[in-house]
């Protein structure tokens, strides 16, 4: 074999472990539950194979899973809008800052290493009946007795947004990074005063790392179901439950199938829109 | 006037200290409350004590979990690790046709909503005998900190330098003289920091394990979990404590470490 040909078969070779694993146990997989989804679970429990459309027909006619999933929808976009408001400000702030930018980066990166089933379950000791806050107004005479102010959907989107937030302000962060801040000057110098400069000028430059963020924001929010479960009532499930109600508690597995791929095919349909118009680079930069 | 002067900047500066209070509230409640001598998990602290740690100390399913845990983050961060950096290799120091198609096929694994990459897993290794095993969890674990592990390495690995290689290899070292004297030294940060990462996302994954694990298996975050289905108890949150330790404790030290070694290798 020629020397050009060992080495350009060299990559193939330290690619195909990696690849390999992708391919057996993210694609195939996926795959394989188009065809399940087809599949018919039978009330002896056994799955029966072939070609039925019943799950399909469930999933999408049926007016509970459709609440459902607008609510998961409608739950994500106000996650992702309070994150981005939350979010910017504070990303703007490090971006500019004169102090060390290293150690404010590093101390918002620290919560986002913080388990994430610990930060949701933190907000019941600050929420809940004997909690922080519950004690706090108790002892300042405000109630004389503990309102039950979890369980319901905006302690769902606080907890969302306590577990999001990184990923937004890291985003914005990068993009705000990469700006030339003598063209706010040149800005101003030319007459503009500095809200107008920052609307004009920083604002747009820094849009790419406020969709990143945003879709990230979004999707993760939109996929979750353990926030819920923890922070929400019986009524706050989002689509990630019901998936995890039909395949875990269940065992409707054709279902859960279906189920999932509806899932996949709404978020995939936003990452697919964003990738078409701002491309995937911008996110991998905000998570390199 | 200065960028950081007026009063739009007071306002930013207020704003960015009431994110960060809210990122750290909650977490600093939960250390706080670890320390509670009080029976309940909750308020009024009633006196400093010890006693929750020495408990979870004593807790066998908390030291079952802690053990499964820290077995399968290990495994998990050595074969995504090294599946990783191969891959990393093959991406920075080659040209590869169709290199950003790649780029993106092998991060697949973070676009897809981890509940369906958990369920597609889960049905389809079942479907070829290998049912909710330890095994299984392994296979979850490492496909999804994969992406993670190319991400980082990926990006440390541009900086280093093609001609120090070169210049080995023109001094008569062979290829996998070069490999293990120079290019490993070299890359070491950004091995340790893929691993570590790997390690971290992996000790904290709840979302796919919960599909993964067999019955009566639990690793940490799922013991946790499974132990807020009753009430907040006082063992929850000196756990929290312990994995809050760990949690940020372990990247701090990485990132010492990669320091370090940084500065040894003469950067």
């Amino acid at each position: 074999m020629s020397v050009e040909a060992r080495e350009a078969r060299q990559p193939w070779i330290l690619l195909s472990p990696a690849l390999t694993a992708v391919g057996l146990l993210l694609f195939v997989p996926l795959i394989f539950i188009v065809v399940y989804s087809f599949w018919l679970r039978t009330a002896s429990g056994a799955d029966q194979v072939g070609f039925f459309l019943d799950n399909w027909q469930e999933a999408l006619t049926d007016r509970f899973y459709r609440d459902i999933l607008i609510s998961t929808l409608r739950i994500a976009a106000i996650t992702t809008l309070v994150c981005a408001l939350m979010g910017y400000p504070a990303a703007y702030f490090i971006a500019r800052s004169r102090g060390n930018k290293a150690i404010l980066l590093l101390m918002l990166m620290l919560p986002f290493w913080i388990s994430y089933i610990i930060r949701t379950m933190s907000w019941i000791n600050i929420l809940g009946v004997s909690g922080a806050l519950n004690t706090f107004l108790m002892w300042t005479g405000l109630v004389s007795e503990p309102i039950q102010m979890l369980y319901n959907e905006p302690t769902v989107i606080l907890g969302l947004v306590h577990f999001l937030l990184p990923f937004m302000i890291l985003n914005v962060y990068v993009s705000l990074d990469g700006i030339d801040m003598t063209l706010e000057e040149a800005a101003t110098s030319l007459g503009a005063n500095r809200w107008e400069a920052f609307l004009q000028v920083t604002l747009p430059l820094s849009l790419p790392g406020l969709a990143a963020g945003g879709l990230l924001c979004f999707v993760l929010g939109a996929g979750t179901y353990i926030t819920p479960l923890v922070l929400g009532g019986p009524s706050d499930a989002m689509f990630a439950n019901l998936v995890f109600e039909a395949i875990i508690t269940q065992l409707n597995w054709p279902l859960g199938s279906a189920l999932s791929l509806m899932l996949l095919a709404v978020l995939g349909l936003l990452v697919a829109i964003y990738n078409r118009y701002l491309g995937m680079a911008q996110l991998m930069k905000g998570l390199g | 006037m200065r960028s950081t002067s007026g009063l739009g900047w007071h306002l930013i500066r207020g704003w960015a200290l009431l994110v960060y209070v809210f990122m750290f509230l909650p977490v600093a409640v939960v250390v706080l409350l670890s320390f509670n001598d009080s029976q309940f998990g909750s308020f009024p602290m009633t006196g400093l004590s010890f006693r929750w740690f020495v408990e979870l100390w004593e807790n066998e399913a908390i030291l079952r979990a802690f053990e499964t845990s820290i077995v399968l983050c290990l495994l998990t961060s050595i074969i995504s690790t090294t599946l990783g950096v191969l891959a990393s290799l093959a991406l920075v120091r080659y040209r590869v046709p169709g290199a950003n198609a790649i780029s993106t096929l092998l991060i697949a694994p973070i676009l897809v909503p981890e509940v369906v990459l958990a369920v597609a897993l889960l049905l389809f290794l079942n479907f070829l005998g290998i049912h909710k095993s330890f095994a299984l969890l392994l296979f979850g674990h490492v496909i999804f900190t994969l992406p993670f592990v190319i991400l980082v390495v990926q990006a440390r690995l541009v900086s280093i330098r093609r001609e120090i290689e070169e210049a080995a290899m023109s001094l008569g070292a062979n290829p996998v003289q070069t490999f293990f004297q120079i290019t490993l030294p070299l890359m070491l940060p950004a091995v340790l920091a893929g691993a570590l990462f790997a390690f971290t996302i992996s000790f904290d994954d709840i979302t796919g394990t919960l599909f993964w694990k067999p019955g009566g298996v639990e690793t940490i975050p799922t013991q946790i979990f499974a132990m807020l289905r009753n009430s907040i108890s006082p063992e929850i949150n000196a756990l929290g404590t312990v994995m809050i330790v760990m949690t940020v404790g372990l990247p701090l030290l990485g990132v010492a470490v990669a320091r370090r070694l940084a500065q040894r290798s003469g950067g």
